[in-house]
């Protein structure tokens, strides 16, 4: 196993470890997930019935409305939310929502983490230096 | 992003929690959108105080900050009248949790007038070039645009952020050339009151989130002007136009001619009235006062109603400010049976939510009643819903001017 130390954006600060749970589709905090349990209720959602909580979550970027950053300090206050953020871009939703939330949100990542994660993965998002950490068998990208 | 040394230490925490976040949600605002650094703002006006729109997550949020706002700064209307809350009979659950956020505001140093008109309220002025970080979309489309003002539109918590500090990061529209014209729209037939927010309806739909520059027929009044940015920030996200020969940097600027040309006639604004004869019912509830009513609307609202009396639940919105200040206007109203009703409106209230089909002479209204309050929205000119509310004929209440 190599570590694998892709650089990012920070948006979030803070610090924060977990296993990695990915989201094909964008996020909307608020009706998308429920703010006591973390699990997704939107119906067409990739990760319907999945829950968010404990997780570093991987997703492209938010959508919806402004509340939703208010749902994303809910959850943080039930301890249902994710430990960490991932975005491929953040928009300023989820960037808001994760600083009140204090949840360390990094992207702009140097590589796409998509091509690199997997559900399950541990990894390390340093939202106050803006870099995530992993390891990797050597010489694999992905799988 | 530039940071002073001041910014730096406050950014690691050592002014405090709360503004170590406000000034963490500045930098990462700042950052998405390219900004050189932070601002200072004359004042804010900070969206997020309905209970029906924020619940108790928001509640938690703004219960756990401390310290002082260090600029002026209001609120956003709230989900019901402060002092009678039950004249628009409000649950006494919903009323306790709505007079925790006001009081959570309170504690901040914020002043809890509540409304979408603070550029109407006395020592609340705003100038030409003035940094603001307003979050109320109709009061940023007035402020840019009317006022020749600048704001970007912010979200409740950076809104209050920028209060909490005093700055905002200075990107998008705090920038002279982020506010030049996209769009220009040529609006074929003159215009009058109410006929503005059927055209900033229209309008907002087709431009979305551009700059547009209207040429028009008529010169407008500043209650018209409101009427029509109001209703482009609900059916669009337009947070500045431009009128030519009207608004202060088309008239100081003088802008040259976007290439993207709309053309708006009369038959698409008479579609938006025609929402009367289209509704499925009759309208259960009129209201007017959205935006807040300005003095001029409530003394037009008096005089319509005077000596008559109203058949049908009749609401008409302004600020705790104004009514306090034209009592006369007020007594008036309320005489005919129609109640005035402060710090809140049709949008935000819950109230709205008990009736299946509102008549509104606000564009803004009409988009968002709909989706916000689960009734049908019909249009009509304030004349028109004065006359649905008292029973008098006006069938085709549509009747655009």
């Amino acid at each position: 196993m190599v570590p694998i130390k892709l650089k990012g954006r920070t948006i979030s600060r803070g610090c924060a470890e977990g296993e990695v749970l990915l989201s094909r589709d964008p996020i909307s905090f608020l009706g998308s997930v429920d703010p006591k349990t973390g699990i997704v209720v939107e119906e067409k959602h990739s990760l319907a019935g999945k829950s968010i909580k404990g997780k570093v979550l991987v997703f492209p970027h938010g959508k919806g409305s402004t509340v939703g950053s208010y749902v994303m300090y809910q959850l943080k206050k039930n301890e249902a939310g994710p430990v960490a953020i991932i975005n491929l871009e953040t928009e300023p939703i989820v960037a808001v929502g994760a600083i009140i939330s204090e949840i360390p949100l990094v992207d702009l990542l140097e590589q796409n983490p998509y091509e690199y994660l997997n559900d399950g993965d541990i990894v390390l998002v340093n939202g106050s230096e803006g870099y995530i950490e992993f390891r990797k068998p050597e010489g694999s990208k992905k799988k | 992003m530039y940071l002073t040394n001041e910014e730096e230490h406050i950014l690691n925490g050592e002014a405090g929690e709360t503004l170590r976040k406000a000034i963490e949600i500045l930098v990462a605002l700042g950052d998405i959108y390219g900004a050189d650094g932070l601002i200072p703002i004359k004042s804010a006006q900070i969206a997020g105080v309905s209970y029906k729109t924020i619940g108790d997550a928001g509640l938690e949020w703004i219960s756990d900050l401390e310290g002082q706002v260090k600029v002026p700064a209001i609120l956003n209307p709230a989900g019901m009248d402060l002092e009678d809350w039950e004249r628009l009979r409000i649950s006494p659950e919903f009323a306790e949790r709505q007079k925790a956020i006001i009081q959570a505001y309170k504690k901040l140093g914020i002043s809890c007038e509540c409304t979408c008109t603070p550029y109407t309220l006395e020592g609340f002025s705003a100038g030409y070039g003035d940094h603001l970080a307003w979050s109320e979309s109709s009061a940023i489309s007035y402020a840019n645009s009317v006022i020749g003002a600048r704001t970007n539109r912010e979200g409740g918590p950076s809104a209050l952020s920028a209060a909490l500090l005093g700055k905002t990061a200075n990107y998008g529209l705090h920038l002279e050339e982020n506010r030049i014209p996209e769009v220009s729209v040529s609006v074929e037939c003159s215009l009058k009151e109410s006929d503005y927010g059927a055209l900033g309806y229209v309008a907002g739909k087709i431009i979305g989130s551009k700059i547009p520059i209207f040429h028009l027929k008529d010169t407008p009044e500043k209650d018209e002007l409101k009427a029509l940015g109001a209703a482009m920030a609900a059916s669009g996200a337009v947070a500045l136009y431009h009128v030519e020969g009207v608004t202060p940097e088309a008239c100081r600027l003088g802008f040259e001619e976007p290439e993207e040309k709309i053309i708006i006639e009369r038959s698409q604004l008479d579609e938006v009235y025609e929402s009367r004869e289209r509704a499925g019912k009759e309208p259960e509830l009129i209201t007017i006062g959205c935006p807040h009513c300005s003095a001029a609307e409530l003394k037009k609202v008096a005089e319509l109603l005077k000596g008559k009396t109203v058949s049908k639940e009749t609401w008409i919105f302004t600020s705790r400010e104004l009514a306090k200040r034209y009592p006369d206007y007020i007594r008036t109203i309320e005489e005919s049976g129609a109640r005035v009703v402060c710090d809140t409106c049709m949008v935000v209230s819950p109230a709205t939510n008990n009736y299946s089909c509102v008549m509104v002479n606000s564009g803004k209204a009409f988009a968002y009643v709909p989706g916000m309050c689960g009734a049908e929205s019909v249009y009509g000119n304030m004349e028109a819903c004065i006359e649905e509310a008292t029973g008098r004929k006006g069938k085709k209440a549509g009747g655009s001017y």
